[in-house]
């Protein structure tokens, strides 16, 4: 005999965040716990920098339990804390660097703009070529070189997985604007670690 | 057939597999006319494909333990919902 509930110790967001609304301390603190791996890897990559990433983390999941009961259900929960977090990231950047305007909107070039210029299969599987942390640190460095209106898109959409829908909506961008700096940022990103995972044909020569 | 310019503008939408079979097959029609933009494409999606095999790092313990003491503090003052 099947339940149409869901099998104990399996929680679901959405029972959760009724849970923690009604004053569940746990279930909040589950939710926590879910994400804030996620949040804090987002924010390290936003703000760059680990303390003002903790500091967000941090106000990240206290706004989200003070501001619990405005949380409406039009959206996942999680979509809602990411949020919170893009704009506490922000805010830190902009603390950070008070003499020059850092925005998520800064004007880039659209035109005349080269995409491609790296043209180079890769050898073998990266996943097999590096150790895990190589391979971390390898793209950990090629997001954090992308400007922050394409890297902040990125993150969101291929780290994340937000859809480009929940992507526009978190950063008050239209949904154009969300694709097009995908695009970008992808493209930007296949060149930097395609210097890096290349076949690289001079090499194995000199081995012969 | 698409200048290969057209195939970077159509990459995105072909690589989200959400593509209209027209765009899909106009996307594909050029990459096995044109090596580079295959190699391209090949590249492109093996980055995005890489990335979200990512899996993110465990917090530090010490930064853990202090949003665990931060949310603590926060839950003995007050219930969630209500303002500062």
């Amino acid at each position: 005999m099947s339940s149409l509930s869901a099998p104990s110790g399996v929680n679901h967001e959405e029972d959760l965040v009724a849970q923690a609304r009604a004053g569940d301390a746990a279930a909040f603190t589950e939710l926590v716990s879910r994400y804030s791996r996620k949040i804090f890897r987002l924010a390290s990559h936003i703000t760059q920098n680990s303390a003002d990433a903790e500091d967000v983390l941090q106000e990240t999941f206290l706004k989200a339990y003070t501001h619990l009961g405005d949380f409406q259900g039009n959206s996942r929960f999680y979509t809602w804390v990411v949020r919170i977090a893009v704009n506490e990231s922000l805010m830190k950047l902009r603390k950070r660097r008070a003499d020059r305007t850092v925005s998520i909107d800064e004007p880039f070039p659209t035109e005349d703009e080269e995409l491609v210029r790296e043209i180079a299969v890769w050898e073998g599987d990266p996943e097999q070529r590096f150790t895990a942390g190589q391979l971390r640190a390898i793209l950990d460095e090629a997001v954090d070189s992308l400007r922050p209106a394409f890297r902040t898109v990125f993150l969101l959409r291929d780290v994340d997985e937000l859809s480009t829908e929940e992507t526009a909506s978190v950063l008050d961008l239209s949904i154009p604007a969300v694709k097009s700096r995908l695009l970008r940022a992808r493209l930007q990103l296949r060149e930097k670690l395609t210097r890096v995972f290349k076949r690289k044909g001079d090499d194995v020569l000199a081995y012969l | 057939m698409l200048t290969c310019k057209e195939f970077l503008e159509s990459l995105n939408e072909y690589l989200d597999e959400n593509a209209a079979a027209e765009v899909r097959k106009s996307v594909e029609d050029h990459i096995h006319n044109c090596p580079n933009c295959w190699v391209v494409h090949d590249t492109t999606k093996k980055t995005v494909q890489i990335y979200r095999g990512v899996e993110p790092q465990a917090l530090p313990e010490e930064v853990n333990a202090r949003l665990m003491e931060a949310l603590g503090k926060k839950m003995a003052a007050g219930g969630a919902g209500e303002t500062d």
